[in-house]
């Protein structure tokens, strides 16, 4: 079908189909292993480096990288002979040309160094207490102790895999196996915001406060979403994660979301 | 200077064509459910397409405009009247005079109407947009629905750009010179109009794709799409439209990793019944995709309401980009015509 792409980039391959006339998905060929979210999080990043104007948004997620694009400003970009050598036909094509120009991005070399490779951000963490009421169930559930389950939690190293469900709300994956734990079977009316929760292999932070069924094992001062700020969300696709245990008063002090 | 809200209607929020570019943060673009509705409105007062105004829905609002102003009401039919009986004409640009209040009721059919005035809603813009985007609460008034009390602040007369300057004080004296005390002119030319089918109707048409995971739907499912309807259910919102009919059936069990949705998307949860995400969805979704709808049907989808039956009908990506492109094309057409209409005034 010719709906259906195929890139070979460094790292793996890429397979680019269509969202409906308005996106279009890269995916990978292995599933949301950690590498795989690196990897999506790098191709997010070069293709945002590069960004033309036709395309609205890039959002990397477990294991596609989804490519929100606008056809009209395309077209009239091809019109305005700013494609190179774009055919009118595939002018008149948007996904055909939009899947040819985003091959060619990918295969540029890398110009600027990517700087946003490999940032890790420190998050404070006060574990269990009225922040985090799950925790002592979820350490039974796992046959550890309360504190041992959180060394294990602020022991491990993650990796942003998306941002989604709302905003700011990161993915995060690499928790170790068996800190695993199913979804409440009834969520939560209010989870409030800064709560640090396990769902099944991945662990979370809410930015403000919403519905939701994940076990809370602590809380965070740390601001998520500032809808003040020109990139409001702290946190980006690809980016490592550490917790930092620390005490309730000690997070008080932290109160000015710095890091 | 401003739109005094006295009634708020059953679900008023300011809208633009959205606010996208942040979906990596877990922003969705959210923006008018019928974006060409709104679009049409502001090409009607002057203003840029993307300007903002007011999405009525079902039941539309009491307004009373606090200076002379320039408004333009478009979408579904909520019997817009000046208080005192006069019907206000919808799909033009109508001058208002201040102390005026405009009282719209429920839609006959459709769900949404749209309100622009000259110079747009002038709320503060919040990361790149004025849209209220009410789950993440940024945009409009506070990131709410309109409320009674509620001061819509909008472009003071003497800053009007020069059409729509020109434009108003030419319907100003047409008001004028008709020697009563007029509260209000319109010009005799004006949009097509659109009409939207209610529930008694063969119902609303949507045009659709294929969605990622349509292999992973019984035979019998991806038929069923296709030849039967589907009612609009109660709990749908600008999030997403709840659709009761045939249950469709997935053939896997396997769950998917959370992965980018857009408006349009036809996702189905494990009880078979599809939704149609809509303006206000969530960048990410975990359900199977069995479809997405043509982007240029997106302003159908918007004027469905709670009731109305929905069919779906199969369309080619090249086509449905096509419909895009022509749906463009013929905003240009209609600006040009608005624009000649404004100047020979």
């Amino acid at each position: 079908m010719h709906e259906e792409h195929t890139y070979e980039i460094a790292g793996g391959t890429l397979r680019a189909a269509p969202l409906g006339d308005r996106a279009i998905v890269l995916t990978a060929g292995n599933s949301g292993d950690n590498e795989t979210s690196q990897l999506l999080a790098q191709v997010g990043r070069r293709l945002r480096q590069v960004c033309p104007l036709w395309v609205e948004d890039i959002v990397p997620a477990y294991e596609t990288v989804t490519i929100y694009y606008d056809p009209f400003s395309l077209v009239k970009e091809a019109a305005a002979g700013n494609m190179g050598q774009a055919s009118h036909e595939e002018a008149s094509r948007p996904f055909a040309a939009a899947v040819r120009i985003i091959g060619r991005l990918l295969e540029l070399p890398e110009g600027q160094k990517d700087e946003a490779a490999g940032r890790l951000i420190h998050i404070p963490v006060c574990y269990g207490g009225s922040g985090g009421p799950d925790l002592e169930e979820a350490a039974a559930r796992s046959g550890l102790s309360a504190e041992a389950y959180a060394a294990m939690h602020a022991e491990a190293e993650y990796t942003v895999a998306m941002l989604g469900f709302m905003p700011g709300f990161p993915y995060l994956t690499g928790l170790p196996e068996r800190l695993a734990q199913p979804r409440r079977a009834e969520p939560r009316k209010s989870v409030p915001a800064g709560s640090v929760a396990v769902a099944a292999q991945q662990t979370g932070i809410y930015p403000v406060s919403v519905p939701g069924g994940w076990q809370i094992i602590g809380r965070t001062s740390v601001r998520l979403f500032d809808k003040d700020a020109a990139e409001p969300a702290l946190l980006r696709a690809g980016d490592r994660v550490k917790f930092v245990a620390v005490r309730e008063d000690e997070l008080v002090l932290e109160g000015a979301w710095s890091l | 200077m401003s739109l005094t809200v006295l009634e708020p209607g059953f679900y008023t929020t300011i809208q633009d064509l959205g606010r996208p570019g942040l979906r990596h943060a877990g922003l969705g673009a959210g923006g008018a459910m019928d974006s060409y509705a709104l679009r049409v409105a502001n090409l009607l007062t002057g203003n840029d397409p993307q300007a903002a105004g007011l999405e009525l829905t079902l039941s539309g609002p009491v307004l009373r405009a606090e200076q002379d102003m320039l408004v333009a009401i478009t979408g579904a039919d909520m019997g817009p009247r000046i208080e005192g009986g006069m019907e206000l004409p919808m799909w033009r640009p109508v001058w208002l005079a201040a102390g005026t209040v405009v009282r719209l009721g429920r839609a006959a059919a459709g769900c949404r109407a749209y309100l622009a005035v000259a110079g747009g809603i002038l709320v503060p813009p919040q990361l790149g947009g004025r849209g209220t985007d009410v789950r993440a609460r940024i945009g409009g008034l506070d990131g709410r629905p309109l409320a009674a009390g509620d001061a819509i602040p909008c472009m003071a007369a003497g800053d009007l750009p020069p059409p729509a300057a020109a434009l108003a004080a030419r319907l100003r004296q047409r008001a004028l010179a008709e020697g009563r005390r007029r509260m209000m002119a319109a010009p005799r030319w004006f949009a097509p109009p659109r009409a939207y089918g209610g529930a008694g109707t063969d119902g609303i048409v949507l045009r659709a794709m294929p969605g990622a995971e349509s292999g992973q739907f019984s035979e019998a499912a991806r038929t069923a799409l296709y030849r039967e309807p589907f009612r609009v259910a109660p709990a749908s919102d600008r999030m997403g439209l709840r659709l009761s009919g045939p249950m469709l059936e997935r053939t896997t069990r396997a769950e998917l990793l959370s992965h980018g949705v857009a408006p349009g998307t036809v996702q189905v949860p494990p009880g078979g019944s599809p939704i149609v995400l809509a303006a206000d969805c969530q960048t990410t979704g975990g359900y199977p995709k069995l479809a997405q709808v043509a982007y240029a049907d997106l302003p159908l989808l918007a004027q469905a309401r709670p009731g109305d039956i929905i069919r779906f009908q199969p369309v080619a990506l090249a086509e449905a980009q096509r419909l895009d492109l022509a749906r463009e094309q013929e905003l240009s057409v209609l600006a040009a015509g608005i624009k000649a209409a404004i100047n020979s005034l």
